[in-house]
């Protein structure tokens, strides 16, 4: 190979720079940063259990939509037997009525940019 | 690498046996829905909807949009104030217009040039559900041609199939020109096709549709057409009916008493 000093000396360069980002956040201590939301209801359960609904909420609600569009099906009973009124504004967003410190946290977090509120409005929050 | 008869034998059993099993697995897998879910208890159910527009009765209060304001309002209706723009779900159209092939050179005197009441006429055979590449806009069994915005990929293929321009395209972001915007239900995007939906989230929870509610004079009526005790029955037995454009073949389901 001519020149394999220079060529190796550059791709080394280049991964460093290309990694840099992650190596000045763990150097900082933000390596293991992990985003915080706020629940802003008084309610003890979700409509499923909480892992589920971290791991798979989207699928739910895709589900509900559906249901609601398509089958015309409106009510949800959860696994402990209450029913719920398959609505993004009017049950999930009810309780969490604060998008900005509980649905945006974590999907800026991952760097996803749901379409939900493209259409469905958000409860308005009260600036603090 | 040698591929002898016995391997050949071997992988062609395997392919055999995976694509026959293969299709009853998967849909036993994907059938129904894995939620508990059901219909609401006090919806209104229906074998046929239809509406009937009393012109008689429509006319009654010139210069009267209470249907029109009442329906625009509650589903977030965009008004950009230019016809190019246009978003309409129930709108006023001229006699002469709604019904071309019903015009004569010399028409009656009190519906020359009077507006009538158009919306979606939520055809038994409707074009706009053949067209639909998505199957966004799809007819229920209880006749209502809905529509899942979710799924409207804006190609404007109904707009062009709708006989009757039902069928209002965003070509523009709606929500700036929504007056006042209703949070109970979603407004649309750019790039999405709307039109009436016979208030079917009404009919869930037991309510008639808004223009009905609204309109004083009782000139709509919504009904089942294959109950023959429902009122719209009762009167479209009474009254001499028209329904707009009947030769296209579409089985529209708005029916005009004049």
């Amino acid at each position: 190979m001519y020149d394999a000093g220079k060529i190796i000396t550059g791709i080394i360069i280049f991964l460093v720079l290309m990694t840099s980002p992650f190596w000045l956040n763990i150097a900082s201590g933000k390596g293991s940063y992990k985003p915080e939301i706020k629940i802003a209801t008084e309610e003890k359960q979700c409509v499923a259990d909480t892992d589920y609904m971290k791991a798979a909420h989207m699928d739910l609600i895709y589900e509900w939509r559906d249901q609601v569009v398509r089958n015309e099906k409106r009510i949800y009973t959860s696994s402990n037997g209450k029913t719920y009124n398959m609505s993004l504004t009017k049950t999930c967003m009810n309780c969490h009525s604060n998008k900005s410190e509980f649905c945006d946290r974590c999907h800026s977090y991952v760097g996803v940019t749901p379409y939900c509120w493209d259409c469905h409005v958000e409860p308005k929050e009260v600036v603090q | 690498m040698s591929f002898d008869r016995r391997k050949f034998i071997k992988i062609a059993g395997l392919t055999t046996i995976v694509t026959l099993t293969g299709k009853p697995v998967f849909d036993a897998i994907a059938a129904d829905s894995p939620l508990n879910v059901s219909t609401e208890p006090n919806r209104l159910t229906a074998k046929r909807w239809a509406m009937a527009v009393n012109t008689k009765k429509c006319l009654e209060k010139e210069g009267c949009t209470d249907c029109i304001t009442a329906c625009h309002h509650i589903h977030n209706v965009p008004d950009f104030g230019n016809p190019k723009d246009e978003v309409k779900w129930i709108w006023h159209e001229k006699y002469e217009n709604a019904f071309l092939d019903q015009e004569n050179e010399y028409m009656e005197e009190k519906l020359k040039d009077k507006p009538v009441l158009v919306f979606c006429n939520h055809c038994d055979n409707p074009p706009c559900v053949r067209v639909c590449p998505t199957q966004a806009t799809f007819r229920r069994e209880d006749g209502i041609v809905m529509m899942d915005w979710h799924r409207c990929i804006g190609c404007r293929y109904c707009v062009a199939a709708c006989p009757y321009g039902s069928r209002s395209f965003n070509w523009r972001d709606p929500r700036p020109f929504i007056k006042e915007i209703v949070p109970d239900f979603p407004t649309r995007t750019r790039g999405v096709v709307e039109k009436c939906t016979f208030c079917d989230e009404r009919l869930a929870i037991g309510l008639q549709p808004a223009c009905v509610e609204a309109c004083k004079e009782k000139a709509l009526v919504f009904g089942d057409l294959e109950d023959p005790k429902s009122e719209i029955r009762e009167l479209l037995k009474a009254n001499f009916s028209i329904r707009r454009k009947p030769a296209l073949g579409t089985q529209p389901e708005v029916y005009y008493i004049v």
